[in-house]
């Protein structure tokens, strides 16, 4: 058999020096089907503007049960305030590519500025009273602001990735023991703080205008954000914002252009700073009083959540990012109704696993049919051997009551065994991320209603706790299914 | 050895860029010993040498990144040795970086943008003529670089370095990692380029193709400058057939 018939040339064969993988790209960019697929062609052609206005909608429809109850603009100043707080740290760890520990001492520093300029404190014998006019001390505070970017950032810029960010995390941290210490000249009243600041006060055209009102500072707030939205977005698309971008990739080769990457380091520096500094002002007015403890690492840890989950550089991203995180973060706080954390863990807890099984509709179908049927079951089964599990009484119910009473088993002591069920919990999620195929879907419905059962027997009561397993869960189900956050767009290694 | 000579287009004006006597130190580390090198504009000129031979640290030491210890940079006449990166820059020179270096997540035209940082995005003008010379570029222009094939790549990092109008254009390793074809096809291009009338100092252990088109040529081994001359009389160099020509 030595006659093997050549291979027959292919009829369209690849002109030699012309690289067809970058020819035909158009032809072989994933074209999903259907309406989905038109649906994300026509996100990916939108300008972000338009983004911006689809977005904003969706993010304020799941409010309204919130807004009847009169809490919107409580929760929304908080949305807000961490919105704007993340827009000034993406220019730093977006843009620019650096990894800032230490942004939430501006975040206090404009406070404490505002405090200063604008309010009263008695302090061993001193007496300082100035009442500046908002307008003129939110400038001023945003000005100082800039300055500590410029003295953080000029003594740092030399510094890369985990370097500046433990210099970085010690300033955060030195200025919160500098506030808890300074006491003795009187300037920060130490561990107590500031209170007696003044509300925002302007004095426009012989008219005073005071904003007293929570709902006056949500107003106020969005203007904040609308305005540093605008501003950021043409920064990021004007040559300053290119060439952050640019130093971001590779430094060195940034250099080598021409483009200096260290004052555009400091840059971001100052602009995170100063948009940190806004925040902080109206922050202070709003709850007349700055305080050590609300510039904590806590308060850091949230604002690089709404970072991560926003995704890292992208603009649209921080109003949805500070939407979720805070708006779980105020939900699941002791002082909201337990019935809407409830709604929120049941809801995070089945878009957990429709995520987990989204590459099969049969299996999501299984899993879902089979853990409504595990609860009856279970319950069935207790009310007939154990009575006693199915004879306590669900904290304050709301409308999933009737729901949760024939599908959770609730004891009537719960302490003892909700422990145990806790650590079973944590073994049974663990397992269940090692599992695959249908022995995952197997363990599943367990894992559900394990969960469900520990909710309502024990995290109810402290849902304080419950947000940041919540939290926590969150980051890890983003880093498996979007690593580059809801709105990051995905990095593209060069070859 | 052969005097740096009277061959190539330089008149008898002064070198556009001239390294006298140059000593560059990484810590106690000695790598360039004395170098004397110059390019005449509109020059081009070779710097051939094997590895850890000193060619990236003497585009290194042009550029400003590496200071060197002993001895003077010039450019076009002006003593530049303690200036910095982007001061050079400006005053024209530009470089295609080893492995081009381009930032793979932004589009070419930003790549483009880039490169004329310093004259503030780039003139209509500029892109006119990274357009001619690479017609691709322009139909590329909104791709992301990081998904453009090798050679592609390549004519976005020339274009990048000829949007600021360089007098001097530096280039470390062109034909590492392209295809043999896109290897001639580059060099192409750098002919092309300096026949436009920029100057241009190529580093490459490739003797075969850069000599073949360059004016002159320095020869590198273990930072000294062992070999000068035009290049023709390069190629016919016994030593260097021996070492790089492999005939």
């Amino acid at each position: 058999m030595a006659e093997a018939t050549p291979p027959p040339s292919a009829p369209s064969a690849t002109q030699i020096g012309v690289d067809s993988w970058v020819t035909e790209s158009d032809e072989r960019r994933l074209h999903r089907a259907g309406a989905w697929g038109a649906v994300l062609r026509g996100w990916e052609r939108l300008p972000p503007p338009g983004k911006l206005a689809l977005v904003t909608p969706a993010i304020a429809v799941p409010f309204i049960p919130i807004v009847s109850s009169g809490n919107l603009f409580n929760y929304g100043i908080f949305i807000l305030l961490y919105a704007l707080l993340g827009l000034g740290l993406n220019v730093v760890v977006g843009f620019a590519g650096l990894l800032d520990l230490g942004y939430v001492a501006f975040f206090g520093f404009g406070a404490y500025t505002f405090a200063f300029l604008s309010g009263t404190h008695h302090e061993k014998g001193h007496v300082f009273t100035h009442h500046w006019p908002a307008e003129l001390s939110i400038p001023v505070a945003i000005v100082l602001c800039g300055v500590l970017g410029l003295f953080l950032g000029s003594t740092s810029r030399r510094l890369l990735g985990d370097y500046l960010a433990i210099v970085t995390l010690f300033f955060g941290e030195a200025f919160v023991v500098f506030t808890n210490s300074a006491d003795p000249y009187g300037v920060t009243n130490g561990s107590n703080g500031l209170a007696n600041i003044d509300p925002l006060k302007f004095y426009a055209f012989g008219q005073h205008l005071t904003i007293a009102s929570v709902r006056g500072y949500y107003w106020f707030l969005l203007g904040c954000v609308i305005v540093v939205l605008v501003v950021l977005h043409f920064m990021s698309e004007s040559r300053t914002g290119r060439a952050w971008k640019a130093s971001r990739e590779d430094p060195l080769a940034a250099e080598l252009m021409g483009i200096p990457v260290n004052r555009l380091k400091i840059t971001a520096f100052i602009f995170g700073a100063g948009i940190a500094g806004l925040a902080g002002t109206v922050f202070a007015a709003a709850q007349t009083g700055a305080f050590p403890q609300n510039f904590s690492t806590q308060v850091l840890i949230l604002i690089y959540a709404v970072v991560i989950l926003g995704g890292v550089g992208s603009l649209t991203g921080m109003l949805v990012g500070a939407a979720v995180i805070i708006a779980s973060n105020q939900v699941l706080d002791s002082t909201s109704p337990p019935n809407l954390q409830r709604v929120l863990f049941y809801a995070a807890l089945i878009i957990g696993f429709a995520l987990m099984f989204r590459s099969s509709w049969r299996k999501l179908a299984v899993v879902a049919a089979s853990t409504v049927a595990l609860g009856f079951a279970a319950h069935a089964i207790a009310s007939a051997a154990w009575p006693r599990g199915v004879h306590g009484s669900v904290t304050s119910g709301g409308f999933l009551t009737g729901a949760i009473k024939h599908w959770v088993l609730l004891p009537t002591n719960p302490g003892r065994i909700a422990d145990y069920v806790y650590v079973l919990v944590i073994v049974l999620a663990v397992s269940l991320t090692q599992l695959k195929g249908w022995w995952r879907v197997a363990l599943a419905p367990f894992v559900f209603v394990f969960t469900a059962f520990l909710w309502e027997n024990l995290l109810i009561q402290q849902p304080a706790v419950t947000r940041y397993v919540l939290f926590g869960a969150l980051l890890i189900v983003l880093m498996a299914i979007r690593p580059q956050g809801l709105f990051g767009t995905a990095r593209v290694e060069i070859a | 050895m052969s005097e740096p000579s009277s061959s190539g287009n330089g008149a008898a004006s002064e070198p556009l860029l001239q390294l006298e006597s140059v000593d560059t130190f990484y810590g106690p580390i000695h790598i360039l010993q004395g170098v004397n090198l110059q390019v005449r504009s509109g020059e081009l000129v070779c710097l051939l040498g094997g590895n850890a031979s000193g060619k990236s640290t003497t585009l290194k030491t042009v550029l400003g990144i590496v200071r060197p210890r002993n001895g003077t940079v010039r450019f076009e006449g002006e003593d530049v040795t303690s200036r910095s990166t982007s001061y050079r820059i400006g005053k024209g020179i530009a470089i295609v970086p080893e492995n081009r270096r381009l930032f793979g997540p932004m589009t070419v035209l930003e790549n483009l943008q880039m490169g004329a940082y310093l004259q503030g995005g780039g003139t209509k003008e500029a892109f006119d003529r990274v357009y001619s010379l690479f017609p691709l570029l322009h139909e590329r222009r909104s791709q992301l670089a990081g998904t453009l094939s090798g050679g592609e790549q390549q004519m976005v990092a020339m274009g990048r370095a000829l949007m600021g109008k360089p007098k001097l254009l530096l280039m470390d390793e062109p034909s590492m990692g392209l295809a043999p074809i896109l290897v001639e096809r580059s060099f192409e291009i750098i002919q092309q380029v300096h026949e436009s009338g920029v100057a241009m100092l190529v580093v490459e252990q490739n003797a075969n193709v850069s000599l073949s088109i360059a004016d002159r040529g320095y020869v590198l081994s273990t930072g000294r400058l062992v070999l000068e001359g035009p290049a023709a009389e390069l190629r016919e160099h016994e030593d260097l057939r021996k070492a790089y020509l492999g005939r």
